[in-house]
């Protein structure tokens, strides 16, 4: 069947390499990659106080980019992440900080509040935006873009640019710095998240559609599916996921700040890609997104730790967004060839 | 039967040509040999590798191996822009016109006359009404392309290659959407272009047009070259044996009609794009219904409608004695009702996803494949989709691997197995063998038999008339969005079918 391939002249090492990156993409290399450079480049860097560092500095991306994989899934995307979180950790700032000041003994209270109010604001930007893609048929780079403008507006008008204070110090202390059984609060929950984001798309029939309807909008809607349904709860589910991780930053700043979430839209993205989700729709694993995440973390604190300006870092990242778009084409290409 | 190896010298050589696709071989080893003014039928099933072949001459796609020669020399068309340069020029089935742009516009894409990057259109005017005048085709040459209709693109498309200097004329089914009067005038242009010494490939399923036009045959089946032949020294059920490798009666099943209720009944149709007017039809257990005619008559759209797909403007249609109102795909399927569309690749399968999830993607609501209807049962959806798999004969048996790495068949496989995971009492079946070998070919009709014998009503909406011919029991008859005739039984023949086709009725 293969014409090209002659086995005799293809050693072992070559053909596992081969076969890992038709599995599994271009991830598990930049991963060793990475590791073995920074590795070298500082002492520091594979150490578990290092590692444990990272891996809760990443767990707001890894949140972001599960959302922002639920929007690529259905063949979009969503430009808007980075202003939820800011809108959502603005509003929900401001709530908390009102409902501080009027009841300083009722904290669990306030915190709720402050909570709920940061969800809805968060929401709100994912159901407009999952109405204009799936009612009114806008395009998702328009929509999105659109309501990232829209949103940060809002953030900064209600902030006037400056940062939100005034919020229970309990707040901060449980979610952003808090330990359960040694385990950072923001890592437990990001645990949680993707365990339910698994659950959801792999075991139940509303995740199976989003893979569908990215699939083959036709077909999906051929099949009974409610194609307009399954594309609005793609982007409520991405700004849940959002409006999260933006009101766990708030707790770890201790202030509400309308410009936290500005390089997000590129960083969640980019974990997606990296993991291999398809930016043509239907193709996407949580534990590789997950993974594309991390890496990118990795990369970051890597290069913290050799110094590397920061700057430079989205130099970097750019780069490696493009180089992963590339090598999943060539990996397409072999798929094809090795037609299996 | 004679294999032409005589010594005139041929324009176009191809030797040894075999295209490979993921998962399918298209062409495998196949020869063909074209010369100057002569027209040279290329004959096959759907799916036999006739388009492979054109479009590798075209040079719109590379052949895996073997070699081209153009006037006796290696040629390598690395794209259609070399082919073109050479004088090959094609007119597909697929219409390459861009719809946004004028008539001419469109005919001198590509090869725009221009002084110093600036266009002169008064010249391309002129040339344009020359060209028609030559052609004698009525058209309107300030018309953009979306106006036009079917037809009309068609003489566009005719004239774009009439238009240019000619060695290879390629012509896939030009005839399919034209009037007679329209077809008589291609046919005296192709007598034109072959007194000027161009070869013509010409694609067509109608043995009336083959004993008419052509020289030399050349039949395919399943990528594989046949044989060629002299049209003069050949019957036409020779042809049909040497294309389907069978003789007809064996690929089509007996079936045994038993009509029973009337499941669907349309009155009245219209659809909101008027391409089906006011149509009513009536649909019973127990029988195959043939939708005849040609492409963009209605037969499609009409059942679209009742599915839900297309917009409907006015009309009543009733399914097992319920009055319906605003239809939906997902409606129809919870009545028993299931639509099998003619494209695989747009509308039938989400071609990245597995075997498996194809298949139950239009029932994981029901209580055998999930929980209240949200939690999936893996383990049943999988033995669901593993049963039907095997008794579809998919080939390679394995529900994980992803849909477009099957060949078309198996793809038309999944396609019928997935109307096997609800309880259906109607399936309409739309174009069910396009791109289909002769072995999966029948392996449907016995489908489609089973279903119609276990007392399902069946609707085969299809442009291949032998299909419509030995397997339908009753079948309407299209026109521009017209019901124009219902003939059944033995009514149902080749003549009766083509005179509603194209001619106006009578009284």
């Amino acid at each position: 069947m293969k014409d090209i391939d002659n086995p005799k002249t293809e050693n072992l090492l070559i053909k596992m390499v081969k076969t890992t990156f038709i599995k599994m993409g271009v991830l598990p290399f930049l991963i060793i990659l990475a590791t073995i450079i920074f590795a070298m480049l500082s002492d520091n860097f594979l150490t578990s106080r290092n590692l444990i560092n990272v891996s809760r500095q990443t767990t707001y991306l890894v949140i972001v980019a599960m959302g922002q994989m639920f929007a690529l899934l259905t063949g979009g995307f969503d430009l808007s992440v980075g202003t939820i979180l800011s809108l959502s950790s603005v509003v929900g700032a401001l709530a908390m900080s009102a409902m501080y000041a009027a009841f300083p003994g009722s904290v669990g209270l306030v915190i709720f509040v402050g909570l709920l109010a940061g969800l809805l604001a968060g929401l709100s930007v994912g159901v407009i935006n999952g109405i204009g893609v799936s009612v009114f048929n806008v395009n998702p780079f328009m929509m999105t873009l659109g309501m990232s403008s829209v949103g940060f507006g809002i953030a900064l008008f209600l902030t006037g640019g400056v940062p939100v204070y005034g919020m229970p110090e309990s707040f901060g202390n449980i979610f952003g710095f808090g330990k359960f059984m040694g385990v950072p609060t923001p890592v437990l929950i990001t645990l949680g998240l993707i365990f339910l984001v698994y659950f959801l798309v792999n075991w139940t029939k509303i995740g199976r559609y989003f893979y569908a309807v990215g699939g083959n909008i036709k077909a999906s809607s051929l099949s009974g599916i409610n194609t307009k349904y399954v594309l609005f709860l793609a982007y409520v589910a991405c700004s849940f996921l959002a409006t999260i991780s933006g009101l766990l930053l708030t707790a770890r700043l201790e202030t509400g700040e309308a410009n936290i979430g500005m390089t997000m839209p590129l960083e969640s993205i980019a974990a997606c890609v990296i993991g291999g989700v398809s930016l043509r729709g239907g193709v996407g694993r949580v534990e590789s997104v997950v993974l594309g995440a991390l890496f990118i973390g990795l990369i970051q604190n890597g290069m913290n730790l050799a110094r590397i300006e920061s700057y430079l870092q989205t130099v970097v990242l750019g780069i490696l967004l493009i180089f992963a778009v590339a090598s999943d084409q060539f990996r397409q290409h072999l798929i094809a060839k090795s037609q299996d | 039967m004679i294999n032409n190896r005589d010594n005139e010298t041929s324009l176009l050589k191809l030797e040894n040509i075999s295209k490979r696709f993921p998962g399918v071989l298209a062409l495998s080893k196949v020869d063909f040999d074209l010369r100057a003014g002569e027209v040279h039928v290329l004959f096959g099933e759907n799916g036999a590798g006739k388009s492979t072949l054109i479009n590798i001459i075209a040079g719109a796609m590379k052949p895996t191996s073997g070699t081209i020669l153009f006037r006796g020399q290696e040629t390598h068309f690395s794209n259609a822009h070399i082919a073109r340069k050479l004088g090959i020029h094609a007119v597909f089935q697929e219409f390459s016109l861009i719809p946004q742009l004028t008539v001419t516009q469109n005919l001198f894409l590509g090869m725009e006359k221009n002084r110093y990057g600036f266009l002169k259109e008064k010249k391309m005017r002129q040339q344009m009404n020359e060209i028609l005048k030559r052609l004698d085709f009525d058209l309107d040459p300030k018309k953009k392309i979306f106006q036009l209709t079917r037809a009309e693109q068609q003489m566009v498309e005719i004239a774009k290659v009439f238009g240019s200097d000619l060695s290879v004329l390629i012509l896939d089914e030009p005839t399919a959407s034209l009037t007679e009067k329209e077809t008589q005038r291609l046919f005296a242009l192709i007598e034109q272009a072959k007194n000027n010494k161009v070869g013509i490939i010409y694609i067509t399923h109608r043995m009336g047009e083959i004993n008419k036009i052509s020289d030399r045959i050349t039949i395919l089946r399943d990528g594989q070259y046949i044989n060629t032949v002299k049209t003069d020294s050949v019957t036409d059920n020779e042809l049909i044996e040497l294309m389907t490798g069978r003789v007809i009666d064996q690929i089509f099943p007996d079936i045994e009609y038993n009509p029973g209720k009337t499941i669907l009944s349309v009155k009245n149709l219209t659809t909101v794009d008027n391409s089906v007017k006011d149509i009513s039809m009536e649909f019973k257990s127990g029988e195959i219904v043939g939708m005849s005619g040609l492409v963009g008559s209605g037969k499609s759209k009409a059942m679209r409608a009742c599915f839900g797909i297309e917009p409907i403007k006015s009309g009543s249609i009733n399914f097992d004695g319920n009055e319906l109102t605003r239809i939906t795909p997902a409606k129809m399927l919870d009545m028993g009702m299931f639509y099998l569309p003619s494209d695989r690749r747009t509308e039938g399968l989400v071609m990245m996803r597995n075997v498996c999830e194809n298949i139950t993607l239009a029932a994981l609501s029901q209580p055998k494949l999930s929980l209240y209807s949200m939690l999936l049962k893996r383990k049943n959806e999988n033995e669901l989709a593993l049963d039907l798999s095997q008794r579809l004969n998919l080939q390679p048996l394995n529900i994980s691997r992803s849909a477009d790495h099957f060949s078309g068949g198996n793809q038309q496989k999944i396609l019928l197995a997935k109307a096997l995971t609800r309880n259906t009492e109607l399936f309409i079946f739309d174009e069910p063998t396009v791109g289909v070998d002769v072995g999966t070919r029948a392996a449907i009709y016995e489908f489609i038999r089973d279903l119609c014998q276990q007392g399902a009503a069946i609707v085969l909406i299809s442009s291949d008339l032998p299909e419509i011919l030995h397997l339908t029991n009753r079948t309407y008859v299209f026109f521009r969005g017209e019901l124009r005739a219902e003939l059944s039984g033995k009514d149902i023949t080749e003549q009766n079918i083509l005179s509603y086709f194209f001619k106006k009725e009578a009284d």
